[in-house]
């Protein structure tokens, strides 16, 4: 019984046992018996060829068991790969190839891939007799490499036998890598001119085609020649597509050299009124390229571009050129672009104009990307032409759209066309505040960039400070060289235009100095200087000494700072040594010592080095001449020790010159060194009088006179034919065939400084003659680095002859009353804030936006203040101001859109000329053919006969439309297009084409490309 | 005056087309210059505008599925329709290819450049009806 029992208890326990197995085997078992059936469900339906199982049976991507069936994503991806195989004439190895830089994960694996694949491709093209499918593919695949970035140089000379062959397939794609591989000075180049020439004579207008898109890329200047008469031929060739590359194979020329195309420049003009529209499209580029560079010659094309922009807008092109129900609108950009040119400054050719872009803004759908950007073309050109106020509204209108767009794309649009009206009337940015602040504001760097360049042109000497200090902020944390030296730049230039005190100029040259000093123009450095010597002006020498002093000690602080740039310690050193000890507060050992610290920290920078021990001789000669003691300290000696010896013999030089200074008596160093003598006027006698003695004295001795040079030239032109033998005695010109050019006389040199103090240029006409040779030395010697005693303190001053224009921003009658402006700056900047604020409060509760005002940050609400000020406030300062240019720049530009004077012109303009432009387009346009019009242009003389052209008695004697001459030629196209048309309907419709991608995936399986792995991607539709 | 280059890449970067309109470059510009913009422009996120101004022009982008399309353009240009531009080159590609993919540009890479050629020449859009982009491919195509 108890054996019994334990039997029952065996059998039991083994039975639980042997029951957990069976669940354990039911439940492991269960993943592969609910996948394999599937998977082979798959793999029949799609009927996979038996060789390709093995690829089939990859892992999907996703676990099937989530599903009953394969998703149609998966299906599709998988039967695309089999679609691949069956690419006509590709061979595994292409297909394996692509299959395998699709799936790199990583550069470096790509990397491999493609430099075996070359390996490969070496081996391959040894072989003499490739056939020519395959050599087509080998340079795809070199194309591959070299556009992964890998060498692909031993090929390049494939592909151009490859642009001999006759199959036009494989010569186009021959041609095609050739413009890939070479550049148009490479030397395998003038190997494919030959086959350029020879296709460019082809019957097929697709060999043709091919060539005149190689002639695109591969000619250059010097072969311009061997195609050109060719080319000029094909533009009259019978099919469009052969003219319209004709055109931009002229074009191409005329971007290379202009000269070598510049008499057939008529010839754009008559293909503007080409029959077919592509052709009229492309020639629109070399127009555009031509009229940018000389609007004046073009003026008369005003009148057709006017009625050919206005005949696409009304859709009289073929509907092939639509673009998302938009009639071709890059044509229409193209247009609106060469008008801005035309009509820029000119009132007249903008009186063409008005119509047609008020039609545009009142047809141009907004919700579009397509039709912003042609309402963002129509504001840069309502921008550029000359101003009208119905116009200018719509454009106002449009963009304060953009602006009000939640769009970034659109508010940065806006932001550029608002810089483009402003131009016209700097009121109109007060409306949009708030808008530009928001973008300044906003993370988005390129929006940031833009909204600055919006500031920077509407900055006033209201603003300025607010800007600048907003710019530098910006400045400081930008790592980007290009445009940290764009901005430091601007800063620059707004600070030098619109400074409020010197004070705040020269901090904010300190701060731009400090963080993009290498960026910046060494004129700065110079203007900086210059400054600081001249000061506030005569009047108030307190003023300009309480500038120094402040400026020296904010250089004695900035000094203890690591890695300031080169171009900032060397205005340090000038400005220290010629006014370091000039207030009496720091000791001149004190200022030599700082001195030596920066030569020393400094010691591999020559420049920095040269100024420093400048500045060092200066103190000393300063102090010496004031009768104190200088203590050589150890460190300058072994400073000026280390100089003597040093390898430029420019510090050489200084150094030199120190130690012969010290050994001078106080009278002669301080006529050697004058103290704060920079901005002296230095007289320079330029007939060296102290000369004529001598000179006299060897003329009566028998010397020739001297004889100047222009008096040399005359002589030489009046006397070589007369004495021809003079040249047969000269054996080193009897090579020379051709008749010499004659000799210019050389334009009166600029000045130059021969005695020591010279600084500024008080004279210039009577300076003596001196061969150019000698200038050039001379100039040269301006270069800090090769100066003698003589020049060196001119040099350092005379640097100021380059700032041209300067004279006039610094000019010193402005700062009559200097104090004000400078120490209460801070102070009148806060009264006119408060001011305006108020201000725009007051007017924005008029307007309507007044809802959105009082959820504004106070912050923000100040920025726009002290962005936007007030008219008022910025009347009553510019009063005060100095800046004439700008100003008159201003009162232009306020004055040009000044309602009274607009009103009476509109009125003046006789109304039916308007409506000549406006209303035919339903009634009186139809009968006139502009390309007609167009082929009288030709004649030079025709221009005023096309003018009075759209006068309707004119316009009725024209025969066909624009509209007839485009459908009956392109008729083929058309019927084309019809059908076409349907496909791109449907095709409009998009989301997953279930049976077309079904189709394709259906062959692509044999690849064995999967989406698996890495890129899954791949397979993605693009509209998808 | 206009298009300075166009260059699709994916988005882990690897280059897939690219076509230059002003000058050749040597391969270390190419490769330098499409790594700094992709750095650049892969960089952004969908709110930020699809403008970046890089050096002394700006490269307008346009992302489809895996695939980005940057087009580099001088200052001057309408940066809007160099947007549309774009999409009107994958119209194209679509048109020729149906539902194109990322695939289809790299198995064709010839076609794809032909295209561009057929709708930029000397860096300017000389040409914008799909019908006459595609009618010279197709007719290549029959041909050979």
């Amino acid at each position: 019984m108890k054996n019994f029992l334990l039997w029952c208890c065996k059998l039991a326990m083994s039975l639980c046992l042997m029951f957990t197995v069976y669940l354990n085997l039911l439940l492991t078992q269960t993943t592969p018996i609910r996948t394999s059936p599937v998977c082979f469900l798959f793999l029949y339906s799609t009927s996979t060829p038996p060789d390709l199982i093995q690829i089939s049976l990859k892992p999907p991507p996703l676990p099937f068991s989530s599903l009953p069936f394969p998703s149609m994503e998966q299906l599709k991806s998988l039967g695309r790969e089999l679609a691949m195989g069956s690419q006509g004439g590709s061979s595994k190895e292409f297909l394996d190839l692509v299959k395998s830089i699709g799936e790199a994960r990583s550069k470096s694996e790509e990397d491999r891939i493609i430099l075996r694949e070359l390996e490969t491709l070496r081996r391959r093209l040894s072989d003499p007799d490739i056939p020519r499918r395959k050599m087509k593919e080998y340079l795809l695949r070199l194309a591959y490499a070299e556009m992964l970035g890998h060498d692909a140089s031993f090929g390049y000379i494939h592909a151009v036998k490859m642009a001999h062959d006759d199959n036009i397939m494989l010569k186009r794609t021959g041609y095609l890598t050739v413009a890939l591989f070479l550049d148009d000075g490479h030397d395998l180049i003038i190997l494919i001119v030959n086959t350029i020439q020879k296709d460019l004579r082809s019957d097929n207008y697709l060999v043709v085609c091919a060539a005149l898109v190689a002639v695109c890329k591969l000619i250059n200047e010097e072969t311009i020649p061997a195609v050109l008469p060719q080319v000029v031929e094909l533009l009259n060739h019978p099919k469009e597509a052969v003219r319209k590359k004709a055109v931009m194979a002229l074009h191409r020329f005329h971007q290379k050299s202009p000269s070598s195309v510049s008499h057939l420049v008529s010839n754009f003009r008559k293909r503007l009124c080409d029959n077919d529209p592509g052709v009229m499209g492309a020639t629109l580029c070399p127009l555009f390229d031509l009229i940018s560079d000389d609007a004046s010659s073009y003026k008369d094309l005003v009148v057709s571009l006017v009625s050919i922009l206005k005949q696409v807008a009304e859709k009289r092109l073929p509907t092939t050129y639509d673009y998302h129900h938009m009639p071709a609108p890059f044509i229409q950009i193209k247009l609106l672009k060469i008008l801005a040119l035309l009509g820029s400054g000119d009132k007249q050719a903008s009186n063409h104009m008005y119509a047609v872009l008020t039609e545009i803004f009142r047809k141009c759908e907004s919700s579009s990307n397509i039709g912003n950007a042609i309402l963002y073309e129509c504001v840069c050109c309502v921008s550029s032409i000359y101003p009208n106020p119905k116009v200018l509204d719509a454009a106002i209108e449009a963009t304060s759209k953009f602006l009000k767009s939640e769009s970034h794309n659109l508010k940065y649009m806006g932001i550029d066309a608002l810089g483009r009206l402003i131009r016209i009337n700097p009121d109109i940015a007060e409306e949009h505040q708030l808008a530009v602040i928001d973008c300044l504001e906003d993370p988005d760097d390129t929006l940031k960039r833009k909204t600055f360049e919006l500031l920077y042109k509407m900055t006033k000497s209201t603003n300025v400070e607010v800007i600048v200090d907003r710019m530098i902020d910006y400045m400081i944390n930008i790592t980007d060289n290009h445009y940290k030296t764009e901005i430091a730049s601007r800063c620059v230039e707004l600070a030098e235009q619109f400074a409020p005190s010197n004070q705040w100029f020269i901090q904010i040259m300190n701060k731009v100095f400090e963080h993009a000093g290498d960026l910046v123009n060494p004129r700065v450095a110079h203007n900086l200087m210059r400054l600081i010597a001249e000061g506030f002006g005569e009047d108030d020498e307190g003023a300009d000494t309480q500038l120094r002093s402040s400026a020296v000690a904010s250089y004695l602080r900035i000094l203890g700072e690591p890695k300031l740039p080169s171009l900032f310690l060397q205005v340090i050193c000038w400005v220290l040594g010629e006014y370091g000890t000039a207030d009496g507060r720091h000791s001149g050992s004190y200022i030599v010592g700082k001195l030596c610290d920066v030569a020393e920290a400094h010691s591999s920078d020559d420049t920095v080095k040269a100024y420093a021990v400048s500045a060092i001789m200066k103190i000393f000669a300063f102090e010496l001449a004031a009768g104190r003691k200088v203590e050589m300290l150890p460190e300058c000696q072994t400073l000026i020790d280390e100089v003597l010896a040093s390898h430029s013999t420019d510090l050489q030089q200084r150094a030199y010159e120190f130690q012969a200074l010290l050994a001078l008596s106080p009278q002669a160093i301080e006529n050697v060194m004058p103290p704060d003598a920079s901005c002296e006027d230095i007289e320079i006698e330029t007939s060296l009088p102290f000369l004529s003695n001598y000179i006299n004295q060897a003329i009566e001795n028998g010397a020739r006179p001297y004889i100047s040079e222009s008096e040399r030239l005359g002589t030489v032109n009046t006397i070589t034919p007369a004495s021809a033998s003079h040249y047969q005695q000269d054996p080193a010109h009897s090579l020379r065939f051709e008749a010499y050019e004659l000799p210019k006389p050389r334009a009166p040199p600029p000045s130059i400084q021969p005695s020591s103090r010279s600084s500024l240029p008080t004279i210039s006409s009577d300076l003596v003659p001196v061969s150019e040779a000698t200038y050039t030395t001379r100039e040269e010697q301006h270069n800090p680095k090769v100066q003698t005693l003589a020049d060196q303190i001119s040099a350092e001053i005379g640097v100021r002859l380059k700032l041209e224009g300067v004279q006039k921003k610094w000019g010193q009658q402005t700062y009559s009353s200097p104090s004000a402006p400078s120490t209460s700056s801070s102070s009148t900047q806060k009264a006119t804030n408060g001011m305006v604020t108020s201000d725009t409060i007051r007017q924005s509760s008029l307007d309507s936006r007044k809802q959105q005002i009082p959820e504004v940050s106070a912050e923000k609400q100040r920025l726009a203040a002290s962005l936007f000020g007030k008219k008022a406030a910025e009347r009553k300062t510019q009063g005060s101001t100095r800046r004439p240019a700008k100003e008159s720049q201003h009162a232009v530009a306020t004055s040009a859109p000044e309602p009274p004077e607009e009103k009476v012109v509109v009125p003046a303009v006789p109304p039916p000329d308007l409506l000549d432009l406006n209303e035919p387009s339903e009634t009186a346009t139809p009968t006139i053919d502009p390309f007609k019009q167009l082929e009288g242009l030709l004649g030079p003389a025709a221009g005023s006969d096309v003018a009075s052209a759209p006068s309707p008695s004119v316009g009725a004697v024209k025969t066909p439309d624009l509209m007839s001459m485009f459908t009956d030629t392109p008729s083929i196209v058309d019927s084309k297009s019809s059908d076409k048309g349907v496909v791109s309907s449907t095709i409009a419709k998009k989301g997953p084409n279930v049976k077309e991608a079904l189709q394709k995936d259906a062959t692509a399986r044999q690849v064995g490309v999967t989406p698996s792995g890495n890129n899954p991607n791949l397979f993605k539709d693009l509209l998808g | 005056m206009g298009i300075r280059f166009v260059v699709l890449v994916n988005k882990q970067g690897q280059t897939r087309l690219a076509q230059y309109f002003y000058e050749h470059l040597s391969l270390d510009q190419r490769r330098a210059l499409e790594a700094e913009i992709v750095r650049k422009c892969l960089a952004r996120t969908d709110l930020q505008c699809s403008f970046v101004e890089h050096r002394n022009y700006k490269i307008v982008y346009r992302r489809y599925a895996s695939l980005f399309f940057l087009v580099g353009v001088d200052n001057d240009e309408n940066e809007l329709a160099i947007l549309e531009f774009i999409h009107l080159l994958v119209e194209t590609m679509d048109r020729h290819f149906g539902n194109v993919c990322e695939l289809d540009i790299m198995f064709h890479l010839e076609k794809v450049h032909f295209m561009l050629e057929e709708m930029v020449m000397n860096g300017c859009i000389v040409e914008t009806s799909k019908t006459n982009i595609l009618s010279p491919i197709q007719l290549m195509d029959k041909a050979s």
